[in-house]
């Protein structure tokens, strides 16, 4: 049976919707001013979720790529593909929002002697070789196999990079995560509200993309069809994209 | 309702830390209208290929099959 890529995105969107204003709400309106950065700390709600969806959707990225290969099903590769490609996107928005922040606290828009940063920036730089990675392999197969390898490898990098930030001893950057639960309730409140939020955005839009490749796929397998040669693989040429089959199974050089 | 939301806002200094925290939430906003605009696009080019299949003759019998011609397409990135 043809899976349904799009069932609940109509609900799903709603909800982000709502999430979304509702954690602008708690912003503006609820969260008290910070005693030090006073209105700058604000930017938090929005730089801190997008870290923690980012380096989050890359480790889910890796755990979807091993079912990827346990499977050899083209359906985990492009979930992998799909999560990678999006944590990407929230890294760019991570890296630009912090840029802001530090820009206001610090007086720079970068610091190169704090790890945290640094760390962030070299994550992002691994996975900006995703993509070129996958695309310099033309064989759909192998270009699977290597792209879940590099994703296993780099998702496991991602907790050790964090892990050893952390164990570090230079605490120069704010640690909004680790001291939560110093937080007043009702900017720790709001701060889980944003990261609910942020975190529906990511799978509206995960959820979007999926749907938006497998009509693409369907939509290729039909004017194959109707060109009456739907008994040949699709042709394809060099892409990054995965190749999944219309009906969503485990496909072979079937329609991209 | 506009009045009443704008009567509730606070003093916020837009001169000083507003305009970065404005400028956080706008680099938020412009990336998912990007994506967003991103995803219209490709939607359009879904719309104009099912447009050109509709304008397709209809398939012939099983045993002309072997006449058509065949089909190539290449995926962009």
């Amino acid at each position: 049976m043809t899976p349904q890529y799009g069932r609940g995105l109509r609900t799903l969107s709603i909800l982000t919707v709502a999430m979304l204003a509702l954690a602008l709400v708690l912003v503006f309106f609820y969260a008290p001013l910070e005693a030090e950065q006073g209105f700058l700390q604000k930017i938090f709600y929005v730089h801190v979720p997008l870290a923690i969806i980012a380096l989050s959707g890359f480790v889910i990225g890796g755990l979807l790529a091993i079912q990827h290969l346990r499977t050899r099903d083209s359906r985990w590769d492009m979930r992998s593909y799909v999560v990678i490609h999006m944590s990407l996107i929230f890294a760019v928005g991570t890296l630009i929002t912090g840029s802001i922040w530090a820009k206001g606290s610090w007086g720079h828009w970068w610091v190169w002697n704090e790890p945290t940063l640094v760390s962030f920036l070299i994550i992002f730089l691994l996975y900006a070789t995703y993509q070129p990675l996958r695309f310099a392999i033309e064989d759909p197969e192998r270009q699977s196999r290597y792209a879940s390898v590099f994703a296993i490898t780099a998702g496991a990098f991602v907790p050790m990079n964090f892990i050893a930030v952390r164990l570090s001893s230079a605490y120069l950057h704010p640690r909004v995560l680790g001291s939560t639960s110093n937080l007043p309730g009702s900017m720790a409140l709001t701060f889980l509200v944003s990261l609910i939020a942020l975190a529906l955005l990511f799978a509206t839009l995960c959820k979007l993309e999926l749907t938006a490749k497998h009509t693409r796929a369907q939509v290729r397998a039909l004017r194959r069809r109707l060109a009456g040669d739907d008994e040949l693989p699709a042709r394809r040429g060099r892409s990054a994209v995965p190749v999944i089959s219309a009906t969503g199974g485990p496909a072979a050089g079937g329609a991209g | 309702m506009a009045a009443l939301i704008l009567a509730e806002v606070p003093a916020l200094p837009l001169n000083t830390a507003g305009r970065y925290v404005a400028a956080a939430y706008i680099v938020l906003f412009v990336i998912v209208v990007i994506y967003v605009a991103i995803i219209g696009l490709r939607l359009s080019r879904l719309e104009r290929d099912l447009g050109e299949m509709l304008e397709l003759p209809e398939r012939p019998p099983q045993h002309a099959e072997t006449e058509q011609p065949a089909h190539t397409e290449s995926t962009p990135a």
